[in-house]
């Protein structure tokens, strides 16, 4: 497959990123983090895009886009609710946490739900472990969570989002 | 008096922010009141944290502050009767934690403002870089950094002085300055906390780093997890350029040197200091084969230097206060101090910095005030994934390389999780084990797929399905992953396996021979029951249970299937009056 059809972006917009790092060495991951902040993801055809410009192979720019897991490949809900999974937290209950929020949204690590509303991430230690457990959604960190108080942070956001 | 809101990303997180806005109207009009902001002073468990300062004095600190108090501290700041906060100031035992702390990284973190130079200068900032750059020659900053016995504070430990003089050395440039605040060892955030809190103390070191080198770039791989640290940095390094602090002609020296950000992607590996040399040039971060050291052939196959940032926080005090002195503190072996994040089961979590040479105990106890809920301390785990477990037998270790390395964990970069007895052993081991075999960039098959079996067989032995020989199989993959794995990431990732092995084996054995957690926390091994005379029938287990376990009806004791029950521990934490147990 050299061309995508899976996709349509509006590659128009990567290919003024793919101006301002031409002749740069090692930009890659530059790239791709400035792609992903425009399209949410990185959409195949983008990717493509992107070899095709830099000069590197579609499975370089994809090995390193999976290497990584900042990129994602699919497109994610409105809130991204990263719930951390440090040492801290963990031993603070980050387990019963993630239980809860399953239970909620019907949604695991790497899910998004059906109304396209939330994401669930399971990530790295976000370095605020004194208020573990941690999660943050969007730029928002929330911290010493039980289960409940985890639930009621995602329904005011749904009942916010429900009164529009 | 100045009104000074710490915003660290823990502040923040604890609500730093709106405390903030709340007292930006309450104070408007006041004119003997200023508000500003401050990073973090490492009392993250007291979070949010407001300080009232008489010029430089600290007048009071104020914690655990809502948006609702900004109305008191108007007041106490407009009066100047500050006994109208009283409520909510600090208690003398917890002002304990950082009077028994002596801070050379940490010294301006939530003193100074993080996003004004001045603030900074005003407190001996760049007086350092003046001094390298005015009166010193590269080899002296060397030799001055080799007489303090300063260590790459990242976690290896090796001595600063040796990396920069051979990147001095070694032939052919450009050379170039790498900071490595790719700080991914989960339960550590004393690099994230010393770029947020005094981002120019960082600038600052590795300015006088890439002189030592006679590096012309330098550049900070930053966690892509801290995008306040980067925002902060990013503001220092325009401010450090305006002031003619980096750049061309430093200070009106000769010497030139540029910086710039990278923002990491989310590699653990990454750490690792080739990886993170792979990644800075487009790449996945997998290490290369060493030698050729970076020294030698880094960034571009040139002569690179690579520290930590704790490491370069320390730099600036050393030359301005003598090597001398920085050696005066620690032990033979460990000079300096160094900072540790302290968290867990702790009763005063945050960050911690002290001489090298005082003992775990002194930290844990002394410090951080003992176990929360006074449970009993059962393992501090130092390191991360590439550290150990330590038992309470050994809480009388000195804080030292050597003497750390001894117990099976290391120093590494500072993380202390603190556990108590209801933490499992096993669990802790597998927890670790799920991270490496998740974060193993699989360019080796040793740690690739050592890490994966291992794995394996921890999920299953705490999950009652442990079988005789698991230890003894656990205990060969060790040795031959720590053996054959390219990089630290993978030689190391058998540690918390081999500590938890050494010093908690009954646990280990309870799992597998009588199918048993003694810590019980691993959910498959419990069984919750509910003791029907402390049960009153409030129903709010049944209603909590998502399994429909529980039956019993209203005023009437409740009982548990144990074969529909899921082992969530809903019931238990539901209960308000002790009636469910677990075993």
């Amino acid at each position: 497959m050299n061309t995508c059809s899976c996709s349509k972006s509006d590659l128009t917009l990567v290919d003024k990123v793919l101006e301002e790092y031409a002749g740069t060495p090692g930009s890659l991951i530059a790239i791709l983090q400035k792609a992903q902040a425009i399209y949410g993801y990185l959409p195949a055809d983008v990717i493509y895009r992107i070899a095709e410009k830099t000069g590197n192979s579609p499975a370089k720019v994809m090995g390193v886009a999976t290497f990584y897991t900042q990129f994602r490949l699919e497109p994610v809900g409105k809130y991204m609710l990263m719930l951390c999974q440090g040492t801290a937290c963990h031993v603070n209950g980050s387990e019963r946490i993630a239980a809860a929020i399953q239970e909620e949204l019907g949604i695991g690590d790497g899910g998004t739900t059906e109304d396209g509303l939330f994401s669930v991430k399971h990530v790295a230690c976000l370095g605020c472990c004194s208020l573990s457990p941690v999660m943050m959604i969007n730029e928002d960190t929330y911290g010493s969570l039980t289960p409940d108080k985890a639930l009621s942070i995602i329904r005011e956001i749904r009942a916010k989002e429900v009164q529009g | 008096m100045r009104v000074i809101v710490g915003e660290g990303s823990c502040g923040l997180a604890a609500g730093a922010g709106k405390v903030y806005e709340a007292l930006q109207t309450k104070l408007e009009g006041i004119e003997s009141a200023s508000l500003g902001i401050t990073g973090c002073v490492g009392m993250c468990w007291l979070e949010p944290i407001v300080d009232l300062y008489n010029g430089k004095m600290l007048a009071k600190r104020l914690v655990h502050v809502a948006p609702e108090d900004a109305d008191d501290i108007a007041a106490a700041v407009q009066s100047g009767d500050l006994s109208l906060v009283d409520r909510i100031t600090i208690r003398k035992e917890d002002e304990d934690f950082l009077r028994k702390q002596t801070r050379i990284a940490l010294r301006h973190c939530g003193v100074i403002d993080p996003a004004d130079i001045n603030d900074y200068m005003a407190d001996d900032g760049y007086q350092a870089l003046e001094k390298v750059l005015g009166t010193m020659t590269p080899e002296e900053v060397i030799e001055e950094i080799k007489v303090s016995g300063l260590a790459g504070r990242g976690g290896a430990g090796f001595p600063t002085w040796f990396k920069w003089k051979a990147a001095r050395n070694a032939a052919g440039g450009p050379k170039y300055l790498i900071c490595n605040a790719d700080e991914g060892d989960p339960g550590a955030f004393m690099d994230r906390a010393v770029i947020e809190s005094d981002p120019h103390s960082l600038i600052e070191g590795m300015m006088i780093a890439a002189y030592a080198i006679g590096a012309a770039e330098a550049i900070v791989y930053v966690r892509a997890e801290y995008p306040l640290a980067i925002v902060r940095l990013e503001n220092a390094i325009k401010q450090a350029r305006e002031a003619g602090k980096l750049g061309k002609n430093i200070l009106g020296s000769d010497f030139s040197c540029d910086m710039r950000i990278k923002a990491g992607a989310g590699a653990f590996v990454c750490g690792e200091e080739t990886a993170l040399i792979e990644s800075l040039e487009g790449n996945r971060g997998m290490p290369r084969l060493k030698p050729p050291f970076p020294a030698n052939s880094g960034y571009w196959h040139k002569p690179s230097n690579i520290n930590n940032v704790e490491t370069f926080a320390n730099v600036a005090w050393i030359i301005l206060n003598g090597g001398d002195k920085f050696a005066a503190m620690g032990t033979e072996d460990s000079k300096g101090t160094k900072v540790f994040a302290l968290t867990g089961k702790i009763k005063r979590g945050g960050l911690v910095e002290i001489p090298m040479g005082k003992t775990l105990r002194e930290v844990i106890f002394d410090i951080g005030g003992g176990i929360r809920d006074d449970k009993e301390f059962k393992a501090v785990q130092m390191g991360g994934p590439s550290g150990g477990c330590i038992p309470a037998s050994l809480l009388d270790t000195p804080i030292d390389y050597k003497k750390l390395s001894a117990t099976g964990a290391i120093m590494g970069s500072g993380g202390m999780v603190v556990m108590d007895e209801n933490t499992c052993m096993v669990g802790m081991a597998k927890f670790f084990l799920d991270f490496t075999a998740k974060e193993s960039c699989g360019k080796c098959v040793h740690c690739r797929i050592g890490t994966k079996r291992m794995q394996e067989i921890l999920t299953r032995i705490t999950e009652g399905e442990g079988r005789e020989g698991d230890i003894e199989l656990l205990e060969e993959l060790c040795a031959a992953v720590k053996d054959g794995a390219l990089c630290g990431l993978g030689q190391t990732a058998p540690n918390p396996v081999l500590t938890t092995l050494r010093y908690f084996r009954d646990e280990y054995e309870a799992h597998i021979n009588e199918k048993k957690c003694p810590a019980g926390s691993c959910a498959a091994l419990l069984t919750y029951s509910i003791d029907p005379s402390k049960c009153v029938g409030c129903t709010m287990c049944a209603r909590k249970c998502p399994a429909g376990a529980i039956a019993g009806t209203v005023r009437n004791p409740h009982s548990i299937d144990p074969e529909k029950c899921i082992r969530c521990g809903q019931c238990l934490a539901a209960c308000r009056f002790g009636a469910v147990s677990v075993g």
